[in-house]
C-alpha cells in the first residue's frame, strides 16, 4: 500500500516541479515578449524615420535568462538554502549530540533504503529542521543548534524520520525549486519594474508628441496586462509557497512514523518545538515552507478551516500531535 | 503454418523463462546484500565491545560477572554461522549489553566519562542499525520466497539454484524490545 502511495507522491511531485518551472519560464516570456509586442504595437504606426519595435530582444534577453535562473535553481538551489541558513556541513562529527545526529541519519537512511544525506548544523538556539535537495542521491538534512540540545534521542530521530519522508517523496525538489523561484520572482519583478520605468521616459523623450495623437488602443492594454502580472507575480509565488507546503507535513509525519517505528517520539519532539514559540531567526522567509514547524511562528498556522488551508504553510502543531498520538496508539495495540 | 505457430510459441516460452529466470537472480543478489549490510553492522558491534570492556574495566571491577556475560555473548556471535545461529547469537549479545548499560548505570563516574558515552552512542546507533538493516532484509527475503514458490515461477526455481532464504526472526519476547539501550545518560528527561 505505502509503495503505489509513495509512488503517486514521487509522480506528483515531479509533474508539480515541471509546471512550477514550465509557469517560471513562461511568465518570463510573457514579460519580455509581452513586453516587446507592447512596444512593437506602439510604435508600428509611427513614421518611418521614428524607432520600429521589429526584433523583440527584450523577450530573447528575459527568457534565456529565466531559462539560466533554472538551471541554477536545479544546479545550485539545495546550496543556496544551505547557505542563506548559515548551515556548516558535519563532516567530522564534535561532541556526542553531533555524533548522535550523524548516526540517527545513518540508521535512517538504512530504513527508508536511501543513499545517506549531507547532514548540516544551523546555528540557531531555537529548534528548528528542514530538508533541501533535488533528489534522494543529492540530499541534505539541517537542524538547528537548538533542536540538538532540546531533544533525546528518540525524537531527534522522529524528526530526521520526518526529513526522510520528504526526501523520499521528492518534496524537497518541489520546495527547492519553489524557494528559488519565489525569490528569483521578488528579484526580477523589483528590477523588471525599475527597468520599465526608465526605459518609458527613454522612449517617452522621443515619441510623447505621436502617442497623444492617438497612440494604439491595443498597446495600452497589453501594457496594463503586462503590469498587472509584474505586480502579482510575487504574490502569487508567495501563495504558492504557503500553500503548497501545509498537507505534506502531516504525510511526512505519517512517513517518518513508519520509518522509525516510534510515532510517539515525533509526537513529543513536535511537543517541544511548539514550546520553543520564538522564531528561528537563522531561516530566511523564502525557505519557511521547508522546515518542520513555521520558522517565523506565524499565527495563521494555528487555525484550521479553508483560509488557514490556504494561507498557512503548516498545520497546527496539536493536530500534527494528536494524529502521531492515534497512530502510537495503533502499533501498541498491534504489538499487543 | 502448424510449424510456424509452433515457432512462435516457442520464443515467447523461451523469452519468458529468461524473464523469471532473471528475476529471481535478481532477487538473490538483493537477499545477499541485504544480509551484508547487517553483517557490516554486526561486525561494528563487535569492535566496539573489547573497546567498551577495556574502558569500563577499571571502574566495574566488581561487576565481573556481568563484563563477562558481553565478552563471552560477543565470541559467540563472532563465531556463530548461518541466519538462525547468528541471529540467536545475536540476540542474547544484546540482552548481555543491556544488562551491562542496566548495572552500569549504577556507577556515577562512568556516566559522566565521555568515552564510555561515546562508546554507548555508537552502540545504540548500531543497535537500530541492526534492527533496521534486519527488517529491509527481511522484507527483501520474504519477496524471494514468494516469487520462487509461485507458480508458473517455481518451475524455474531449480534453473536459478533458488532456494528459500532464512528469516531473521526475534527469538525471544524480551529482545523484541532491545534496541532502547539508552538509559538516559546523556540528558536527564525533560
Amino acid at each position: 500500500m505505502t509503495g503505489t502511495n509513495l509512488w503517486d507522491q514521487q509522480a506528483s511531485n515531479r509533474r508539480k516541479s515541471a509546471l512550477l518551472v514550465a509557469g517560471f519560464v513562461l511568465f518570463f516570456a510573457w514579460d519580455g515578449f509581452g513586453g516587446d509586442l507592447a512596444f512593437w504595437l506602439a510604435t508600428k504606426d509611427l513614421p518611418p524615420r521614428e524607432y520600429h519595435h521589429t526584433i523583440p530582444w527584450l523577450g530573447l534577453l528575459i527568457t534565456s535568462l529565466a531559462g539560466g535562473m533554472v538551471w541554477f535553481a536545479w544546479a545550485k538551489g539545495p546550496d543556496r538554502v544551505l547557505w542563506a541558513a548559515g548551515a556548516r556541513e558535519v563532516v567530522e562529527p564534535r561532541g556526542l549530540e553531533e555524533q548522535q545526529l550523524v548516526n540517527v541519519g545513518e540508521e535512517m537512511a538504512i530504513s527508508a533504503r536511501l543513499p545517506k544525506p549531507r547532514i548540516w548544523i544551523v546555528p540557531d538556539p531555537d529548534p528548528n529542521a528542514f530538508a533541501t535537495g533535488i533528489d534522494a542521491a543529492h540530499s541534505h538534512i539541517a537542524v538547528t543548534e537548538g533542536l540538538l540540545h532540546a531533544l533525546e534521542r528518540d525524537e531527534l530521530q522522529g524528526v530526521v524520520a520526518h526529513e526522510f519522508a520528504h526526501i523520499r517523496n521528492l518534496d524537497i525538489r518541489l520546495m527547492t525549486l519553489l524557494a528559488a523561484i519565489v525569490g528569483a520572482v521578488a528579484l526580477m519583478s523589483d528590477g523588471l519594474g525599475r527597468f520599465f520605468r526608465g526605459g518609458g521616459r527613454i522612449s517617452g523623450g522621443g515619441s510623447s508628441r505621436s502617442e497623444g495623437k492617438g497612440g494604439n488602443p491595443l498597446a495600452l492594454i497589453v501594457l496594463v496586462l503586462w503590469i498587472i502580472t509584474l505586480i502579482l507575480a510575487p504574490i502569487v509565488t508567495r501563495l504558492l509557497a504557503m500553500a503548497v507546503s501545509r498537507k505534506r507535513e502531516y504525510l511526512a509525519d505519517a512517513t517518518g512514523a513508519e520509518l522509525t517505528r516510534n510515532p510517539g517520539a515525533l509526537a513529543s519532539a513536535l511537543q517541544k518545538l511548539d514550546a520553543h514559540a520564538a522564531p528561528t531567526r537563522a531561516i530566511a522567509k523564502g525557505a519557511a515552507h521547508l522546515c518542520i514547524v513555521d520558522p517565523l511562528e506565524r499565527r495563521i498556522n494555528d487555525r484550521e478551516g479553508a483560509l488557514a488551508n490556504f494561507l498557512g504553510s503548516h498545520p497546527p502543531i496539536s493536530q500534527r500531535i494528536t494524529r502521531l498520538n492515534g497512530m502510537a496508539y495503533m502499533f501498541a495495540k498491534k504489538e499487543g | 503454418m502448424g510449424t510456424m505457430l509452433f515457432f512462435i510459441v516457442l520464443v515467447v516460452l523461451a523469452l519468458w523463462i529468461i524473464g523469471a529466470y532473471n528475476r529471481l537472480i535478481a532477487l538473490k543478489n538483493q537477499v545477499v546484500n541485504g544480509w551484508k549490510q547487517i553483517d557490516v553492522q554486526l561486525k561494528r558491534r563487535h569492535d566496539l565491545i573489547p573497546n567498551l570492556v577495556n574502558t569500563v574495566k577499571g571502574t566495574m571491577n566488581f561487576e565481573r560477572e556481568t563484563l563477562e556475560a558481553v565478552i563471552s555473548a560477543r565470541n559467540k556471535a563472532v563465531n556463530a554461522t548461518g541466519i538462525k545461529e547468528t541471529a540467536a547469537a545475536e540476540g542474547a549479545l544484546s540482552g548481555a549489553l543491556t544488562r551491562f548499560f542496566a548495572v552500569a548505570e549504577a556507577y556515577p563516574d562512568l556516566k559522566s566519562n565521555q568515552n564510555v558515552l561515546q562508546l554507548q552512542e555508537e552502540l545504540t546507533g548500531t543497535e537500530n542499525k541492526i534492527g533496521f538493516a534486519r527488517q529491509a532484509y527481511n522484507d527483501v527475503a520474504t519477496t524471494y520466497n514468494t516469487v520462487q514458490m509461485q507458480f508458473p515461477t517455481n518451475l524455474v526455481a531449480g534453473l536459478a539454484k533458488a532456494v528459500p532464504a532464512d528469516l531473521w526472526e526475534i527469538e525471544d519476547a524480551a529482545e523484541r524490545n532491545v534496541p532502547k539501550v539508552d538509559l538516559g545518560f546523556g540528558k536527564s528527561p525533560a
